[in-house]
C-alpha cells in the first residue's frame, strides 16, 4: 500500500526531493513522499558501498520504477555507515513508508556546516508548490 | 506543446480516473492509473482494459486490394478469408520493417489494417503511393475507438463465447455494436473491440462496469515484453529484418513482396545477429540502448512484474544467441550478468 502524502517537520530537506534525519553527527537519508509518488512503485535500489564517501549535491545511487530511473542526490557529504538492505531486497518499502522503513543510507556527516544549507519543512513545501 | 497532442475519444474518462497522462507518438495517453504493477497483475490474473484508440486504421478496398497488399505485406494475404486476421509486416526494399500490423479481411474486396500510432502517416503514404487501379487506400483512423480487453477472465466478463485467435466477428456489448477481434498484445486470452469513435466512451463504461481494470501504456509494455512481442521502433525498425528478429514465420518467402529477395538471401546465409530474450542474473534493470558485451544492444528492457527481475530483448551476434548463453550488459557503466532464454520469457500457467 502506498503511503499518504506527508512531510515530517523533524526532517531537513533538499530541493532534489531528498530528506535527512540528523542526530549525533550522523544522518539517515531517503527520498520524500513526492519523489516516490512521481516515480511510482520502486523495483530496484542501486545502493552505494558501505564505507564509501558521498558528496553533497551529487548522485550516490539510483532508484528505478518500471518506467524510470532516478539518481539519488546526496543532501549532505559523508561516509556511508550502513545501507538499508531491506530496501535493496524489497524496494517497494520506500513507497510504503518513505520516512521510516524506507530509509536508504545512514552516513557520518563529513561537513557539518552543510546542514545549515538544507531546507526546513516549510521551505521544502514551498519548493513543491512552485514545481 | 501539450495542445498539439491528439486525444482519443476516451480522454475525459482517463482524466476522471486520475490516470497519469503522458505524450506518446503524438497522443496524450494514460501511462498508468493505479500503478503499472497492479495493472499488469490484473491482466495476468483477471481482466484489464486498454484504450488503444491512438492506433491507426487503414482501409484498402477494391477488386485489386488483395493484389496491392500481397505485393507490400510479408505474410500470404491470399490465405485470409472474410472473418480472418493475420499478423504481418510492411517491408522496405532492404527487407527492413516499416511497420508490423494486423490485417483483417472485412469483406470480399475490403481489408482493414490496424497499425502502430507512431507509423500512421508513414504507412498511409507508403500504401497510397503504391495504389494500383482497382485499389483505394483510406486512412480511417479518426473514425474509430479501439479497446483491448485482455486477461484470462476477459471473455467471461464480456459474455463472449470462446473464439479462434486471429478471427473477427461483429458483436454487441451493452447495446454498443462492436467489431470483436480475437487479437491482443499481452499473451493472454482476450479481444480487441473496435467501435465508431462516438461510441467509444459508452463501450469503455460498459467494459469497466463488467469489472475490467483500466490499464495504461506502462502495463501494456511490460505485458508484451514478458511474452516477447516485438515493439516497432524498439525491437524492429526499418533497419532490422524479419529473419534476424525471429519473425520469419510472418514472411511467405514463396510470394513476391517488397524486399523478399533480401529476406531470402538472409535466410539462406543465416542472419549475422539475432533478436534474443534474456533475463538478468544479477540485480539490475536493462533499458533500451544499453550495450551488450560482444557487440550487441538492448532493444527493450524492463522489470518483469511476474518474475520480479530484470528482463529484456536485444540483438546479439548469432553465435551468442543460443539459450543459456551468458551475456554481460552495461548498465550505466556497471557490468551486470544476464542469460539468454527461450521466448517467451513468461509462459503463463505452465510456469509457476
Amino acid at each position: 500500500m502506498a503511503a499518504q502524502e506527508s512531510y515530517p517537520d523533524d526532517l531537513k530537506y533538499h530541493t532534489e526531493h531528498d530528506w535527512a534525519r540528523i542526530q549525533d553527527g550522523e544522518a539517515t537519508l531517503g527520498i520524500t513522499w513526492w519523489a516516490q509518488d512521481a516515480l511510482g512503485e520502486l523495483v530496484h535500489y542501486e545502493a552505494p558501498d558501505e564505507g564509501s564517501t558521498i558528496s553533497k549535491d551529487e548522485s550516490y545511487g539510483e532508484v528505478e520504477s518500471v518506467k524510470a530511473v532516478s539518481d539519488l542526490i546526496a543532501p549532505l557529504s559523508g561516509e556511508v555507515l550502513e545501507v538499508n538492505q531491506a530496501v535493496v531486497d524489497a524496494p517497494e518499502t520506500v513507497n510504503e513508508d518513505p520516512y521510516g522503513a524506507g530509509w536508504l543510507v545512514r552516513i557520518r556527516i563529513g561537513e557539518p556546516p552543510e546542514v545549515d544549507s538544507l531546507l526546513d519543512v516549510a521551505a521544502y513545501k514551498k519548493v513543491l508548490e512552485d514545481a | 506543446m501539450a495542445q498539439t497532442l491528439q486525444r482519443t475519444p476516451l480522454f475525459e474518462r482517463h482524466v476522471a480516473a486520475r490516470a497519469r497522462m503522458v505524450p506518446f507518438a503524438g497522443w496524450e495517453m494514460p501511462v498508468q492509473y493505479d500503478g503499472v504493477i497492479p495493472e499488469h497483475r490484473a491482466v495476468r490474473s483477471d481482466c484489464g482494459v486498454f484504450d488503444v484508440s491512438h492506433m491507426g486504421e487503414i482501409e484498402v478496398e477494391g477488386m485489386h486490394a488483395l493484389e496491392l497488399l500481397q505485393s507490400l505485406l510479408s505474410n500470404d494475404v491470399a490465405k485470409l478469408d472474410v472473418g480472418g486476421a493475420q499478423y504481418t509486416l510492411l517491408t522496405n526494399e532492404g527487407g527492413g520493417i516499416v511497420d508490423d500490423l494486423i490485417v483483417y479481411r472485412t469483406d470480399e474486396y475490403r481489408y482493414l489494417l490496424i497499425i502502430n500510432a507512431s507509423n500512421r502517416d508513414t504507412d498511409f503514404r507508403w500504401l497510397k503511393e503504391r495504389e494500383v487501379p482497382g485499389s483505394d487506400v483510406r486512412d480511417v483512423s479518426d473514425d474509430f475507438a479501439l479497446l483491448a480487453v485482455q486477461g484470462p477472465r476477459s471473455l467471461e466478463r464480456l459474455d463472449l463465447a470462446d473464439g479462434k485467435p486471429f478471427t473477427w466477428a461483429m458483436g454487441e456489448i451493452e447495446g454498443v455494436e462492436v467489431m470483436v477481434n480475437r487479437t491482443g498484445y499481452t499473451g493472454e486470452r482476450g479481444v480487441e473491440l473496435m467501435t465508431p469513435a462516438e461510441d467509444g466512451a459508452a463501450l469503455w463504461d460498459a467494459v469497466v462496469a463488467r469489472g475490467a481494470t483500466p490499464c495504461g501504456l506502462g502495463a501494456r509494455d511490460t505485458l508484451r515484453l514478458e511474452v516477447c512481442y516485438p515493439l516497432h521502433g524498439n525491437d524492429i525498425t526499418p533497419d532490422t529484418d524479419a529473419i534476424s528478429a525471429g519473425l520469419g514465420w510472418t514472411c511467405a518467402l514463396e510470394t513476391e513482396f517488397t524486399g523478399v529477395e533480401e529476406l531470402r538471401r538472409i535466410k539462406a546465409a543465416g542472419p549475422e545477429r539475432k533478436l534474443v530474450a534474456f533475463v538478468m542474473t544479477e540485480k539490475a534493470i536493462p533499458r533500451q540502448g544499453m550495450p551488450i558485451d560482444g557487440g550487441g544492444v538492448v532493444t527493450s528492457g524492463s522489470h518483469s512484474p511476474m518474475l520480479d527481475l530484470g528482463i529484456g530483448m536485444g540483438y546479439v551476434p548469432a553465435a551468442r544467441a543460443g539459450p543459456e548463453t551468458e551475456l554481460t550488459i552495461d548498465v550505466r557503466g556497471r557490468p551486470r550478468g544476464a542469460r539468454v532464454v527461450k521466448k517467451p520469457i513468461y509462459k503463463g500457467e505452465e510456469q509457476s
